[in-house]
């Protein structure tokens, strides 16, 4: 895995999020901290399109899975 | 026979499922039996005639064409306009059945619980679009999901994918016991909630309320906090029956309330309050609504593009309940106070006047507390009678 994919899918959601925390905080949950809401997430979705080129159906963004940094880059690295 | 509305119910309930029950313990899953107790208790449900059983045998044709179709359309296309077409007629039963009444003729369209059924289906479409349900589903595993029958009549709303992984999953005697210690333990939650705490408010205070309260305005005051109330254990006590059966037939229906009247704010309500419906159109139509808007680049605004997802969301969540009056009020007033609120949050990010800390957050809870009760007030109808 490269760290420049990860990097730059750090930087979209510190975006979203307007928080660089989660470039710190890898496995902080952002829904429990109250950083993303379900706009944000469709946002958040857009985003992964135009910057990353990956599209994430908005189904297939399930809450308990999608919960931290870390694993928002694991299943966008299964879905490359 | 109403599910869940008596103790015979229980009894037969409890009686078919001993075999699943002890077999569960050893380990074994009996498909068949299982289909067998499903037919039972769908005959028992819905053989008293005003049940609809010919309209929901309709319904449910049609839904398994509808959606078999589809899932063969998009093996090799995906049209917009199909899936809109497809969605609408998925969804045309239900939107017969809300009309139908108001034209005053017979409503043929209806059946118990047509409104919780018409979701499960077309979430399936949904996510057929998506891409997510790509082979071919066969009959039974559509029409085993559709008419899960220990939540055939108000839910809680599964969706497929979880729901199939369930049914397919091989639980060991620890497992299936540990499901159906959980299973009993809120089946008796239910009792509690529904036939002693919801009867008994219902009973022995909403009923007597003319002759506890003096003044019109303390009637109304008293009828909102005891309606909620009421609303609350009858419809939680209903959601822990029927998770509670589904835990036993190997199933983890999706919760429906989590503590909501803690709730800090109107947008932490809904994620507290019947989640599994306010999810559904959460992920259904609100996103949908939102990724559309933004990604055709038609509103650029974000407050107005997220407050007029509310508006669609809970308007659409207010006439789902019924056309009438009532609910269509209640929608409107939940997206006014979640506009209001995504207005007040914006605000308050920006200049942090909003003090936090624990006295705080219990002021917060009571203000939220008071703008839900009076939504239920709402929409219980009492207003406009």
């Amino acid at each position: 895995m490269n760290m420049n994919f990860k990097e730059k899918v750090l930087q979209v959601i510190a975006e979203v999020c307007e928080d660089d925390v989660v470039k710190e905080e890898h496995d902080l949950d952002i829904f429990d901290a109250g950083l993303i809401d379900s706009f944000a997430t469709v946002e958040l979705l857009v985003q992964f399109e135009e910057q990353l080129d990956i599209n994430v159906p908005i189904t297939e963004f399930d809450r308990d899975t999608w919960n931290t940094p870390n694993a928002i880059v694991d299943r966008l690295n299964e879905l490359k | 026979m109403t599910p869940y509305s008596s103790f015979l119910f229980f009894i037969i309930l409890g009686i078919l499922l001993l075999p699943t029950m002890i077999l569960g313990t050893m380990g074994k899953r009996l498909r068949y039996y299982n289909v067998f107790v499903t037919i039972v208790v769908l005959a028992i449900i819905f053989s008293g005639g005003d049940a609809g059983f010919f309209s929901l045998v309709a319904f449910t044709i049609l839904q398994v064409v509808l959606v078999k179709g589809y899932i063969t359309y998009r093996q090799t296309k995906n049209s917009s306009l199909v899936f809109y077409v497809i969605s609408f007629l998925s969804i045309l039963p239900l939107i017969l059945s809300k009309v139908l009444p108001i034209l005053a003729v017979d409503n043929w369209a209806s059946f118990l619980g047509i409104s919780y059924l018409t979701f499960r289906a077309v979430q399936i479409i949904i996510e057929t679009r998506d891409g997510l349900i790509k082979d071919q589903l066969s009959i039974f595993q559509l029409v085993n999901f559709m008419l899960f029958y220990p939540t055939i009549s108000s839910g809680p709303i599964d969706r497929f994918r979880r729901f199939q992984k369930d049914e397919e999953k091989h639980w060991t005697p620890e497992e299936y016991k540990e499901l159906l210690y959980k299973g009993i333990n809120k089946i008796f939650l239910g009792f509690l909630y529904k036939f002693i705490i919801g009867y008994s408010i219902n009973t022995y205070f909403i009923m007597n309320l003319e002759y506890i309260a003096d003044y019109k305005f303390i009637y109304h005051l008293l009828y909102m906090y005891s309606y909620s109330l009421y609303l609350f254990f009858d419809f939680a006590g209903y959601t822990a029956f029927a998770v509670g059966v589904s835990y036993m037939m190997g199933i983890r229906s999706p919760e429906n309330f989590n503590k909501p009247f803690i709730s800090r704010n109107i947008k932490d309500f809904w994620n507290r309050w019947h989640m599994s419906l306010s999810f559904w159109f959460r992920d259904y139509v609100f996103m949908r609504f939102v990724f559309l808007m933004k990604k055709k680049k038609w509103i650029q605004n974000k407050m107005l593009v997220s407050n007029l997802g509310y508006i669609l969301l809970f308007l659409l969540m207010g006439v789902w309940h019924g056309l009438a009056i009532q609910y269509i009020i209640y929608g409107a007033y939940h997206a006014l106070m979640m506009a209001g609120f995504n207005f007040f949050e914006t605000w308050n990010k920006k200049h942090k006047r909003w003090p936090t800390g624990r006295a705080m957050t219990i002021v917060s809870i009571v203000i939220t507390f008071h703008v839900v009760c009076f939504g239920f007030y709402l929409f219980s109808g009492r207003p406009f009678q």
